[in-house]
């Protein structure tokens, strides 16, 4: 019999049972409320029933939350009323909150991990598609919808089908200028937004063991953008290190025996995976977005598509649609299209790594184009100004704001206006993702730092030399 | 959750690709309460434009209103988790979308709300779209049978077999899982027990 991988192993050890049609009952370790949970809590209060261990989940402010200031006095009434519901369901279930003016607010997805909420092996759900970040720490996480909410809220447990698996290996190594949001992009433009569908991905190869955790989270953050139920790689002593220490993670002698078990969770050598994707380091360049989907991603140095090229009508009409969407003419020089706006912020691309990065290539310039800095938890944005980071942003001509999800879904009102271009380090380009009419081009952080001080998309090799 | 067995209605052709859940209602919607109807918010920037005047879009036909069934390319309700998009296609009257393939989140939201995700190859999914050809046409749908008609045109379609089930008969998540409760009770002991640090 062939061995277990990771995800196998995480799985079977959360499978309460299942039922005739192979569907299994999972438990749930962890949940994680955002303020868009009130669908789900309403659906709690139409039945009538308690939250059965409020100890598991935690609320977090951050999809609402404005970005300007911490006082929601100044707050559009309807989204102060979606954040007061957060803070009314949770204090009314007696479940812990970090809200807005907590030290330790954030974006769900930053704030996990960085508060140690969570560890190898755990299964974390939440109700937000990029759930699939706390992977990065050997975790099975993904996002689920506002009936799933309620019935985790409801039994702690969670119906699912076994998604198939597959093993993404990144050998080699990258080169200067390039990131973990260049390899996501890169491999979703290879397989497609939605080819990683029905699939749990685990990352894999010496590109990825030499990741830091950070970059591995943003990895595993774009996992459900290629259309994968998760992304997880396995727990090593990076990941243990980085886990150790933060105020959720356990102690004393629980932390020896998390620590034995942390260590066991990996795939076994003779483990089968359903479909095996390959990626050499040294082949990634650094990526952009052009289109409408996040699997419209090409090397910087490349041109716009052209339909006339598509290999069929079906993708040549997406491509023309796209690019009437997008303002862009086939052939043109991606370094050709000029932007209006730049965005540093979100769940995929707001640590302290990625502002320490950005801000590098920023240090004593001036932008040509303005833009927001949102850092990705309340913790970060701290340390980040300890590092006088908010200083290179504010003088390169950027705004330094607050923590939240902000221009990413732009809930909190942070927006681009029609018809703009917006060079992004989030995670989705969809029209209208950031504002109607809005255009949005994916890249990491220090490409969207070169593009703020070039004002068109530029390449930050380039700009380096 | 009322019961699917079999529709038979107009079907409305959506004949794009990568229709997200965005798309299928943009995030500015979603604070508002679900009962002031999420069918208005439905493809909302697709259908109107900047001044709220209804543009040129397959929504906007006449026969939309009384459309329950929707075909559409691939990686449909790809993206965000937001179920909001399934309620703004179930509050607008859909009971069943066909796509060669759904993000793996929309599809289960639609479950959960009544919504069928009808699974379809490619090249079934072009017959449908060629034989629709931009217009509304009668399509009957039968979940018992996996089948999907149109005129002469007979159309198998897959579907995972729990959530077959649970559409058949309206069955409720927790309402099952409410029955295991004594399995997860020891289920929880054994799993604390294992894991202390977890407890």
């Amino acid at each position: 019999m062939a061995g277990k991988t990771l995800f196998d192993k995480i799985w079977q050890s959360h499978e309460i049972c299942q039922n005739e049609e192979g569907q299994s009952l999972l438990w749930v370790d962890r949940h994680l409320a955002h303020e868009g949970s009130f669908h789900a809590f309403n659906k709690l209060a139409e039945r009538d029933l308690p939250v059965l261990h409020p100890e598991c989940t935690i609320g977090i402010a951050d999809h609402y939350v404005p970005t300007t200031s911490r006082n929601l006095i100044a707050v559009q009434p309807k989204v102060r009323s979606v954040i007061q519901q957060l803070i009314d369901n949770t204090h009314h279930h007696g479940v812990r909150l970090i809200g807005l003016g907590d030290p330790r607010q954030g974006i769900v997805h930053v704030v996990g991990p960085e508060q140690g909420i969570t560890q190898p092996g755990l299964l974390m759900v939440c109700g937000d598609s990029h759930t699939s970040t706390h992977g990065a720490l050997g975790a099975l996480a993904f996002g689920i919808g506002a009936s799933e909410v309620s019935h985790v809220l409801a039994t702690q447990t969670l119906w699912q089908t076994k998604p198939k698996r597959m093993r993404i290996t990144i050998n080699g190594k990258l080169a200067p200028g390039v990131t973990a949001k260049d390899i996501a992009l890169a491999w979703i433009a290879k397989l497609g937004a939605d080819g990683a569908r029905g699939y749990a991905i685990e990352y894999a190869g010496d590109v990825v063991r030499d990741l830091s955790i950070e970059a591995r989270l943003t990895l595993c953050n774009l996992s459900i953008e290629g259309g994968g139920r998760c992304g997880m790689v396995a727990p090593d002593e990076k990941a243990i290190d980085y886990v150790v220490g933060r105020p959720f993670a356990p102690e004393g002698e629980d932390l020896e025996k998390a620590v034995d078990y942390w260590r066991s969770l990996c795939s076994d050598a003779d483990a089968e995976f359903d479909r095996e994707v390959a990626l050499t380091g040294e082949e990634i360049a650094p990526t952009v977005t052009w289109g409408v989907s996040p699997e419209d991603a090409l090397p910087i140095d490349g041109l716009v598509p052209d339909p006339a090229n598509a290999a069929s009508a079906s993708h040549a009409r997406q491509i023309q649609d796209s690019l009437d969407y997008m303002g862009l003419l086939p052939g043109q020089k991606l370094t050709d299209i000029r932007v209006d706006k730049v965005f540093i912020g979100s769940c995929t691309n707001a640590r302290l790594e990625d502002l320490r990065a950005a801000a590098d290539v920023l240090r004593g310039k001036t932008v040509q184009v303005p833009g927001i800095v949102s850092p990705g938890s309340t913790p970060v944005k701290v340390q980040a100004e300890a590092e006088g980071l908010d200083k290179v942003f504010i003088e390169a001509g950027l705004e330094w704001r607050e923590s939240g999800c902000s221009m990413c879904v732009g809930m909190n009102g942070d927006l681009i206006a029609s018809g703009e271009r917006c060079a992004s380090t989030t995670n989705r380009n969809f029209k209208g993702r950031q504002g109607p009419g809005s255009r949005t081009h994916l890249m990491s952080p220090v490409m969207v730092a070169a593009a703020a001080l070039t004002g068109h998309l530029s390449d930050i090799r380039n700009l380096r030399s | 959750m009322e019961p699917i067995k079999k529709l038979s209605s107009l079907a409305c052709p959506l004949a794009l690709e990568n229709v997200d859940t965005d798309q299928l209602i943009p995030a500015r919607f979603m604070k508002e309460s679900r009962d002031v109807g999420y069918g208005k918010f439905l493809l909302h920037d697709l259908r109107f434009d900047a001044s709220q005047s209804p543009k040129e879009f397959v929504l906007n036909d006449a026969n939309a209103s009384s459309a329950q069934i929707m075909v559409a390319r691939r990686n449909f309700g790809g993206g965000s988790s937001r179920e909001a998009a399934v309620y703004a296609l179930v509050d607008f009257g859909f009971r069943c979308v066909i796509a060669p393939s759904f993000g793996d989140i929309f599809a289960s939201n639609s479950v959960n709300n009544g919504l069928l995700p009808a699974l379809v190859s490619e090249r079934d999914c072009e017959t449908l779209l060629s034989a629709l050809n931009g217009e509304f046409r009668q399509v009957s749908v039968d979940l018992q049978e996996q089948r999907i008609t149109l005129g002469d045109i007979e159309i198998a379609f897959d579907i995972n077999p729990t959530w077959k089930l649970k559409l058949l008969n309206g069955w409720d998540d927790i309402d099952l899982t409410m029955a295991e409760t004594p399995k997860i009770k020891r289920f929880r002991e054994n799993y604390l027990n294992h894991y202390p640090w977890l407890g």
